[in-house]
Order: C-alpha cells, then structure tokens, then sequence
C-alpha cells in the first residue's frame, strides 16, 4: 500500500507554512453592498487585509461643480441612503453658513425631529443586518417592522420614503401634515417597547456575546489616530457628539445624553446604538411638546451665487461626522464641493482591526463599522 | 457649465488675530505662514514642504490632534493649480482649523500619513481624484476609481461630456451620444 503523499512530512510542514489570499466580495452578503477585500490568511486567522472600493463610484463631487447649489441637493440622498435626512441636513446647512443664513426655529425643530427618526432608521437597519451576518435572523424581522413606521412617517411627510430631499437650503419646503404629531407620538411610545424586545434577544444572548466581546478592538487613542467618528469613538470611551460639541439646527435646546462604553469592541458598538436610539426618541418626545410656530422657509434668493469664499461644516450623522467642504467662486455652481463621508474614513480602520482576527470576526467587524457604500465610494 | 477657462476665484476672508496665530508665528519665525477667517472659521497656509512640520506642532504642542479631513481643491489659472485643504480639530479647545498649503502640477505635498494615519486613504483618494502627488506615502495608488482609469476627474480641464465621450469611444467602440 503506497502512502497518500499528504502524510509525508515533508508536504504538511510545506502546507501548515502556506499564506493563502482569498478574495471577498464584491459581491459578498455580509460586505453590506460591494465592497470587496483581499484577505491574507495563515489557517483562520488573518494577517492583512485590503480593501478594494470604489464600485459604487458616482462621482458626486464633479456632478456638485456641474449643477446649481439647490441642484446639487437631491444627490445628496444617494451618498448614505439609509440615512438620506441627514445628508441633506448638512448640506443644507453648509449651504447657509455659506449665504450666512439660519432657518427658521420652526423649520430647525422639524429637521431635528427628522434626523433623529432618520438615525433610529439608519441603526435598526443596521442592527438588523449585522445581527443577520452574525446568524440571528430573527431581529431583522423586528427591526424592519419598526423601520417600515418611521418610513412611512417620511413617505407621509415628503412623498419618499428612502432618497426623501426632505429639507431645503433655508428651510423645508412642506409643513407639518396633519396627524404627524400623534403618528410620531404614537411611535415613539411602541419604540420603547421594542427596543427592549431587541435587547431581550441579543443583549445577554451567549452566542451574540461570543461573537462580538473583545471583537475589533480600536481603543480611543487609535480611534483619533484614524479620525474615527460617531459610535465608534464613543464605544472607545470618548464622549464626543458634534450635537453637544459644537451644536446646530437648536440641538442645544434639547436634553440628552451621550452614551459611551469603554470596551471599544464590537459588542460595546452595538450597545452605544441601542442607547442612541433611546436618547433620539427622548430628543424626539422634547421636540414634539414644543415645534414653534411661524415661517418654515427663511429668506433666500432664487438665484444663488454666494460671495466667494470657503466654509467647512459637519454634523453628527449617524455614522459619524459627516461634513460638507464647499468652495464659492461667487458663481450659480459650486466651485468645489467635498463631503468628508464617515463611513470611508471608518472603514479605513479595518485594515488595523482585522489583523490577527478570524475569518468569521471579519465579518462581525465590518459589521460595527457599520458602512455604507454609497458613501464610502461616493 | 464650470468647465470653460477664466480667471480663478480670490477667496473672501478677514483678518485672523488670535493668541493660537502669535504663538505660531513665534514658533515658526523663518516660515511665511498667512492666516484668516471667513464666517468665523480660521484658515492657515503654509509653504507645502513645512506642511508637516506645522501639522506636527499643532498636533502635539496645541492639541490639534483629530485629523478630520484631508482634500485638494484646483486652481488651474494660477501657478501653484493644487491647494491642499486639511482640517483638523481638537477635543481639548473643541475648535477646528483649516490647514492650507499650495503647489504647482507635478510637484509633490509630504504626505502626513506618518502623522496621522486617516490621512493614508484620503490622500490616496486625492491622488485618484486630482493626479497630486505625495512624497513618502506608502500606498499611492488609486482609491475609488479603476486601476486602469486614464485621467484624474476632479480636475477642472476634466469635463464630464468629454470624460464620458472618451470612455465610451475607447471601451465600446463606438460615438457616445451625450
């Protein structure tokens, strides 16, 4: 009986040294759209990673030079389009630090209380899909349920339920409809419950513990290294939240608090969500109580061409700071416009996270990033 | 559209004074270093080759240390086309200051992703977008377009028509009807 070559030593000392590269994506469940990654593996566990982006490269940035400033608004949307209301709300915004205009305090109110039904959005789809790649499936089913409410909200609202363009430069263009007072009201109220449901499911669930404590570790130092943002510097100890930091839109009117875990894994991420979406919904019951009257739109030309000069403003998306670099040569067009995306400057730490993880945490990491590709890719 | 040539635009600001300004100014007397302000948001530029240094300084003497965003904006009418806009912010005075540094096409920035890694992509990204160099950078290649993409779109000669009529021409064969 003649040996089976495997068995010579020789061939396994030569195996258990081999690197392997595998490719994963574009197309890939878990990369959350196309993103795709060159991993390097020695057995399961990691060595480097690449990420190869790009594939959903639209180039926003010519197309801003190439249209008016109230133009441009709409493709916003399509950079994170799961959490288009807070695109538009920082563009709007450095559009009118640019024309140095302010909306109306009603109109600052409803976009408030648009963004924070737009971050309990962007967080329950996240949640739902990481736990979906973790192998939970079901709070994705609980999720999507309570999303499709603050979707229909929208669809109520402007018309859209995802791309919604909800805001304008100096305002909103549609009031509040009749019946979005006890509509959001009534959701605020069922959310409660549910979030409980969620953490009922996930919260002490071994499995879900075992997948993400100590899982991409990336402790506050790096995380400011890298320019991390948003609740990724929070789960990293860092109380940093632009809506206290430097306040817009009225956020200083409103009491809530910045929730901040200090284990900077990936099971500290997802607690951080959970407790931001309890702080949108308080933010969401103050602001209800007290949406001013008066005009919605505040005075802007119909023509637009800012004096020339350049302004840099941010937001607390829900991914993180999302900012909006625009450059007026006092023309219709931007002369340049740059939006400074938190899911690609997030992503950027895989490359650091995923060293020395297994395969499956891969996934589990680029989980709690929580990327988008629009925006990555832009 | 933008794409025709004129002249470039002078940028509006005001005159920047603040202890953070005299202090760099002290600490850098040999530099030409200019600071403003537009809309209450201060800017100051430096000669490119003393972009580190200054970013090294105001990182670990004035606590400048979040490096938010790194971009290239063009000028092609001056001599020095390429602006390089960095922003940086710090948690400790929960203030954000623009960097600004300029060069001529085919010249090359420092890279600063030795200083702060964020700026490894971004500058990749710039890269991509502008064809702007930098010295030192351990990665330089392309970041969101194609490997075999010809062109750097974001510069102003770059127009979408004749970017999407020379694609079309050269992958397909055939006249792009835009």
């Amino acid at each position: 009986m003649t040996e089976h070559p495997l068995t010579e030593p020789a061939m396994i000392d030569h195996l258990a040294e081999q690197e392997i590269v595998l490719n994963m994506g574009p197309q890939h469940p878990s990369t959350h759209g196309v993103l795709r990654l060159v991993l390097k593996l020695e057995g399961e566990r990691v060595k480097s990673v690449e990420c190869v982006i790009g594939y959903l490269h639209r180039g926003v940035e010519k197309i801003g030079e190439n249209r008016t400033y109230a133009q441009f608004a709409p493709y916003v949307d399509r950079m994170d389009y799961v959490s288009a209301v807070s695109n538009g709300l920082g563009y709007c915004l450095a559009v009118e630090k640019l024309i140095n205009v302010e909306a109306p305090p009603r109109a600052q109110a409803v976009r408030v209380l648009f963004a924070e039904l737009n971050r309990i959005a962007s967080h329950l789809l996240w949640l739902g899909t990481h736990a979906l790649d973790i192998g939970a499936m079901t709070a994705l089913f609980y999720t999507f349920r309570e999303r499709e409410d603050i979707l229909k909200i929208f669809e109520n609202y402007c018309g859209a339920r995802l791309t919604t363009h909800a805001f304008r430069i100096g305002g909103l263009q549609y009031d509040l409809y009749e019946g979005f007072e006890q509509e959001c009201a009534k959701f605020c109220e069922s959310f409660k419950h549910r979030i409980e449901d969620y953490e009922k499911l996930l919260t002490q669930n071994p499995i879900w513990q075992d997948r993400l404590v100590g899982v991409g570790i990336l402790n506050a130092e790096d995380c400011k290294r890298y320019g991390v943002s948003g609740p990724m510097i929070r789960a990293a100890g860092e109380a940093w939240d632009l809506r206290k930091a430097q306040p817009y839109s009225g956020y200083e009117q409103y009491d809530f608090d910045i929730p901040v875990r200090t284990g900077a894994d990936s099971y500290d991420r997802y607690l951080v969500r959970i407790e931001e979406m309890r702080q949108s919904i308080r933010i969401i019951e103050q602001a209800l109580g007290r949406i001013p009257g008066g005009a919605i739109l505040a005075k802007v030309p119909k023509v637009l061409k800012p004096a020339p000069g350049e302004v840099y403003v941010s937001i607390e998306a829900p991914k993180g700071e999302l900012g909006y670099f625009l450059v007026s040569d006092g023309t219709l067009h931007p002369y340049r416009v740059r939006v400074r995306p938190p899911s690609f400057i997030n992503l950027a730490t895989l490359e650091k996270m995923a060293v020395g993880a297994l395969v499956a945490d891969v996934v589990a990491i680029i989980g709690t990033i929580d990327i988008v590709l629009g925006e990555v890719d832009r | 559209m933008s794409q025709e040539a004129k002249p470039d635009p002078v940028m509006a600001s005001e005159a920047w004074e603040d202890p953070l300004t005299e202090r760099l100014s002290a600490a850098f007397p040999n530099l030409h270093l200019s600071f403003g302000k537009f809309r209450d948001q201060a800017f100051v530029s430096v000669p490119a080759a003393d972009l580190p240094a200054l970013v090294t300084y105001l990182r670990d003497q004035e606590q400048y240390d979040y490096f938010a965003d790194l971009t290239v904006v063009d000028y092609p009418a001056m001599p020095e086309r390429f602006e390089l806009v960095v922003h940086l912010y710090s948690f400790a005075h929960n203030q954000r200051l623009r960097v600004k540094a300029r060069l001529a096409d085919g010249q090359s920035f420092p890279t600063l992703s030795g200083l702060f890694p964020a700026a490894n992509w971004l500058e990749r990204e710039a890269y991509d977008m502008f064809g702007v160099t930098f010295a030192g950078h351990p990665n330089l290649k392309r970041m969101l377009l194609p490997y075999d993409w010809q062109g750097h779109p974001l510069r102003k000669e770059n127009s979408i028509i004749a970017m999407d009529n020379d694609w079309v021409k050269r992958h397909l064969g055939i006249e792009s009807g835009q």
